[in-house]
């Protein structure tokens, strides 16, 4: 371990959240990341939010150009990636404008003074340099030479000056890491591996982190380190994952436990891309992609594997989906195992790209013609997308139905640590297929029919082309019970769209029943899906120290819905339903338990919720 | 076969199919006289010809009069949305390299909706046989003018004439670089075979064009070309390695002048002047080339138009499979988990 000549002051924290915001060119993310990896490899809890801009290079220096990562890390378990942080390190005057009101009052600002040119301020729109006027009077300022630190400290290195500045992150990676004690060699070792290629690169990265840790170290401007120790997380071993990660891999595990190939058409859109990149990568297990010419390609690609035996999956965020609908009906009348990814991002239309909503829920549930109904569920946490993707493929193949993955671009980008399943003790994925039928004649010995069903799950047999004896002909034209031919007859499309319905229904019977954390009944409920879970879960943890009347239950099963729900809402006087839209779930709660005394909170601004926004809105709730 | 060998096995196994066995017990719907009959008719009995189980085959269509097809077929078939047909073939034939699969389509539905897709199929190379029943007009949606309507045309849409230019199907295949392009047509069912039959030995993508007519919307609108009065003169069939011989008394060919191709006398016209059909040519200038040959400056070229092998898509895409798992190994459940950056809490 390092020693610093001047004796410094240790001060314990239970939990620290930092906030990195530069430039989209100045590595904030990457910065952040590893950041992040030093946190899990140290033993902390922790969770991350990374937020950046749709545009891939926005004018440096400019408001729309800010690129930021939060990140809080923890000696306890933590669901949330904390509201405001306790330090902002902010590389250039925009960085500072957008971030200073997302700091703890008292909170520390580290700021790359050589930034806070009169250009740079007038690019993001100061009128006064917020160095000089009050801007920052109610934090801890820190004004660095960045820029000049790590030029100095790079001199004899011979890289360019534009390599010399994109060291600058490292520099600032450097000053947290003895901010917080922690060890700077895994990212040593990242910046190794990365830029194997290009020593001098090496070099320069390494010094330029080295001379940021060195610097804090010396300079009288830093009294204090913190040390945040090891999180008392559940025994097991443990990786950093992000919430596509958890998605690519657990939908990979899924149909390797089916023993099936996993298709994926893709086409490539925020947040929902990188499930595609990691897929891409892992070929060797069994994974065919698909990068088709566009999001209703995507889909078609996914239903024609799907009818071809592998389990075939589409996914994009909400304007793919829109693109989809048509073809996810398709599936549906056809009764096909397809799995679609929806990773929601801000919308109605293009809206925000890179920011996080819960916008498209009724949209699953309706956004078709006709009644189609699909089986809906929505992962919690990113890690969770592990298991739901097990779950999707499970109830796909077993209901011979479409199932949506509703995901979260801030479940897609966030990380935390996950603890890794037990692969033995992993659910078991059993298809089968009708086998063939001997042939006379031209034809089989007994009639196949496509759409006889299941007499317990209502699902229709997964009969494969290249079988022998099974040839039948599937389609979108209305079907008749049984045999799968067109059928204009009234009675006999009644009954199959009741059929249709009834078979989503009874999954119900299939899925873990609605669990509440709390008391079982009394005055409030917070009923929370998809990701708000952690920031309920937070809040009432806050809450119930002193209130003992607050239950969360949350839902990760949207269609159908666990079958006690009815059941666990009526306990309650209220329920709060705090949801990223204007109150869908809300709608849908309403609609279908109307006894019940449902409200809402809701919030559309691209954001996560903090975890004081629902605290609040609980404490008023209560009164 | 004769040698004193016993035939592999495999082979004495295979089934000897007739048409019957390739016609479904569902009634056909189409109009009385409608092309397609001619079309069906004829897929079946050429499939009969070969012994591929038929359990192999998978119809695939989109929407419109032909997107029917699939329903008539006692094979494995897919009646899917408008357009997208080649994406549902697309990856089924991913998924399972080993079916044959086939798909319908119109001239609104591959030209119209469904023209972004129909492109990608075709640059992919992926190994379905696409055949689209061109008859100039939307007939299920009873009779508006289609991409593939002359300009002028007087549809219930178009009252005072369409003011669109026509697309030229094949045009937009070889613009595509598909690798096996065909034109033949509802009345010639010897012709239609066999263009099936090249089209099924062809390994890729492979586009047919048929030249249908629509007895109700849109009669006789390929007449000038195909009426049996013009044909000799206005229809070229394309013969690999020969010149474009047409005419009644077969006395005409083909030269090129400049960029131009020119009607000449075959007596008058020395041999090494003459146009001789090239299938298997790689570039794609050759065939566009053809693809420019219109009535009524030209006689229209039928046959094979272009038949070149390079690989397709669905086996590239098995071999990266192949190649990650030789470099890689077989995916490991415990490494895909387990593999990266990870630490224990004891």
């Amino acid at each position: 371990m390092l020693t610093s000549e001047n004796p410094k002051i240790i001060q314990q924290k239970n939990a620290i959240t930092v906030r990195f915001a530069g430039d989209s060119g100045d590595g904030m993310q990457l910065t952040g990341d590893q950041f992040t990896d030093t946190a899990a490899l140290m033993g902390n809890d922790f969770a991350t939010l990374p937020d950046y801009p749709a545009e891939i290079r926005a004018p440096a220096g400019t408001l729309p150009g800010v690129s930021s990562f939060q990140i809080q890390f923890s000696d306890s378990i933590i669901f949330t990636p904390g509201d405001l942080s306790d330090v902002l390190i902010a590389m250039n005057p925009a960085a500072l404008k957008i971030n200073t009101a997302l700091v703890k009052k008292g909170g520390t600002v580290i700021i790359n003074e050589d930034t806070f040119t009169e250009l740079n301020l007038k690019k993001a729109g100061c009128k006064t340099n917020p160095l000089t006027d009050s801007t920052l009077k109610d934090f801890q300022v820190h004004q660095i030479a960045l820029s000049e630190l790590t030029k100095n400290a790079l001199k004899d290195h011979g890289l360019k000056p534009i390599e010399v500045e994109r060291c600058k992150n490292f520099f600032a990676l450097g000053v947290m890491f003895w901010l917080y004690q922690r060890s700077m060699d895994h990212t040593i070792d990242w910046i190794e591996k990365k830029f194997k290629k290009r020593p001098e690169i090496v070099k320069g990265n390494v010094a330029a982190l080295k001379a940021g840790f060195y610097f804090a170290d010396i300079t009288e401007a830093f009294s204090t380190q913190y040390e945040v120790k090891k999180a008392k997380l559940e025994k097991g071993t443990y990786r950093k994952i992000t919430g596509n990660e958890a998605t690519a891999i657990g939908f990979i595990t899924a149909a390797n436990l089916a023993k099936k190939t996993l298709f994926y058409g893709s086409y490539p859109i925020t947040p929902a891309t990188n499930i595609l990149h990691d897929l891409a990568r892992y070929k060797n297990y069994d994974v065919k992609t698909f990068q088709a010419e566009d999001e209703i390609a995507a889909i078609g690609s996914a239903i024609g594997a799907a009818f071809g035996g592998a389990i075939g999956m589409t996914g994009t965020s909400g304007p793919g989906m829109c693109l989809k609908s048509e073809a996810l009906g398709l599936a549906i009348m056809t009764e096909l195992p397809l799995i679609v990814i929806n990773v929601q991002r801000g919308g109605p239309s293009t809206g925000m790209p890179t920011k996080t909503e819960q916008t498209d829920l009724l949209q699953m549930m309706f956004g078709r013609n006709g009644e189609s109904p699909v089986a809906i569920v929505a992962p919690s946490t990113p890690s969770d997308c592990f298991d739901m993707a097990i779950e999707t493929v499970r109830i796909a193949t077993k209901y011979m139905t479409p199932v949506i993955f509703l995901s979260e671009g801030n479940l897609a980008n966030a990380s935390e640590p996950w603890k890794l399943p037990d692969l033995k003790k992993l659910p078991k994925i059993t298809i089968k297929h009708p086998a063939g039928k001997k042939v006379h004649n031209g034809d089989p010995e007994e009639t196949f029919l496509p759409y006889e069903r299941d007499p317990k799950t209502l699902a229709r047999p997964w009969a494969l082309p290249g079988t022998p004896g099974l040839e039948h002909r599937i389609g979108g034209l209305s079907k008749a019970d049984k045999t799968g031919n067109v059928s204009y007859d009234p009675e006999n499309n009644q009954k199959m769209i009741n059929l249709r319905a009834e078979k989503i229904e009874r999954i119900a019977d299939d899925i873990p029943e609605l669990e509440v954390r709390g008391p079982q009944s009394g005055k409030l409920l917070v009923l929370s899906w998809g990701g708000t879970y952690g920031p309920v879960y937070q809040a009432i943890d806050n809450i119930t120290s002193k209130e003992k009347n607050v239950a969360q239950a949350h839902l990760k099963y949207i269609n159908p819905f666990p079958k006690n729900l009815g059941s666990v809402l009526k306990k309650f006087d209220t329920v709060l339903i705090p949801e990223l839209n204007m109150g869908q779930l809300l709608f849908l709660i309403r609609a279908k338990f109307p006894g019940v005394n449902a409200i809402g909170l809701n919030k559309v601004q691209g954001q996560p919720f903090k975890v004081d926004e629902i605290e609040s809105k609980i404490k008023e709730s209560l009164k | 076969m004769s040698s004193t060998k016993a035939a592999p096995k495999k082979e004495m196994k295979q089934p000897v199919y007739r048409k019957q066995d390739f016609v479904s017990d569902q009634e056909v719907r189409w109009c009385p006289g409608c092309g397609d009959y001619a079309i069906l008719a004829t897929m079946q009995r050429t499939l009969a010809k070969f012994d591929t189980p038929k359990e192999k085959y998978v119809f695939v269509s989109g929407i419109g009069c032909s997107s029917r097809f699939p329903y008539y077929m006692k094979t494995y078939g897919f009646h899917t949305i408008h357009g997208r047909a080649p994406t549902f073939a697309t990856g089924l034939k991913c998924a399972n390299p080993d079916l044959s699969v086939w798909m319908i389509t119109g001239d609104g539905d591959g030209l119209s909706i469904g023209g972004n897709h129909l492109i990608h199929a075709l640059r992919r190379n992926i190994d379905i046989k696409i055949v689209l029943v061109n008859n100039r007009i939307y007939g299920l949606t009873k009779g508006q003018y289609s991409p593939t309507s002359e300009t002028g045309k007087v549809t219930k849409s178009s009252p005072m004439g369409s003011i669109e230019n026509p697309i030229n199907a094949l045009c937009l295949a070889i613009a595509s670089e598909a690798t096996f392009i065909a034109r033949t047509l509802d009345n010639a069912p010897a012709h239609m075979a066999q263009i099936f039959e090249q089209a099924r030995n062809h390994k890729g993508s492979a586009f047919i064009e048929i030249y249908q007519n629509c007895l109700i919307f849109n009669d006789k609108t390929h007449e000038p070309v195909t009426g049996r009065d013009k044909r000799d003169d206005r229809m070229v069939f394309l013969e690999d390695g020969k010149p474009l011989v047409f005419g009644k008394d077969q006395d005409k060919a083909i030269k090129i002048n400049g960029l131009q191709p020119e009607i000449v006398n075959l007596k008058d016209a020395k041999p090494e002047e003459l146009l001789i059909h090239d299938e298997k040519n790689p570039e794609p200038n050759y065939a566009y080339f053809l693809t420019q040959m219109e009535y009524p400056e030209m006689p229209v070229p039928f046959g094979v138009f272009r038949a070149y092998q390079r690989p397709t898509y669905d086996t590239l895409m098995e071999d990266q499979v192949k190649a990650a798992k030789e470099k890689l190994g077989q995916g490991d459940l415990e490494k895909l988990v387990y593999g990266k950056d990870t630490w224990t809490v004891k």
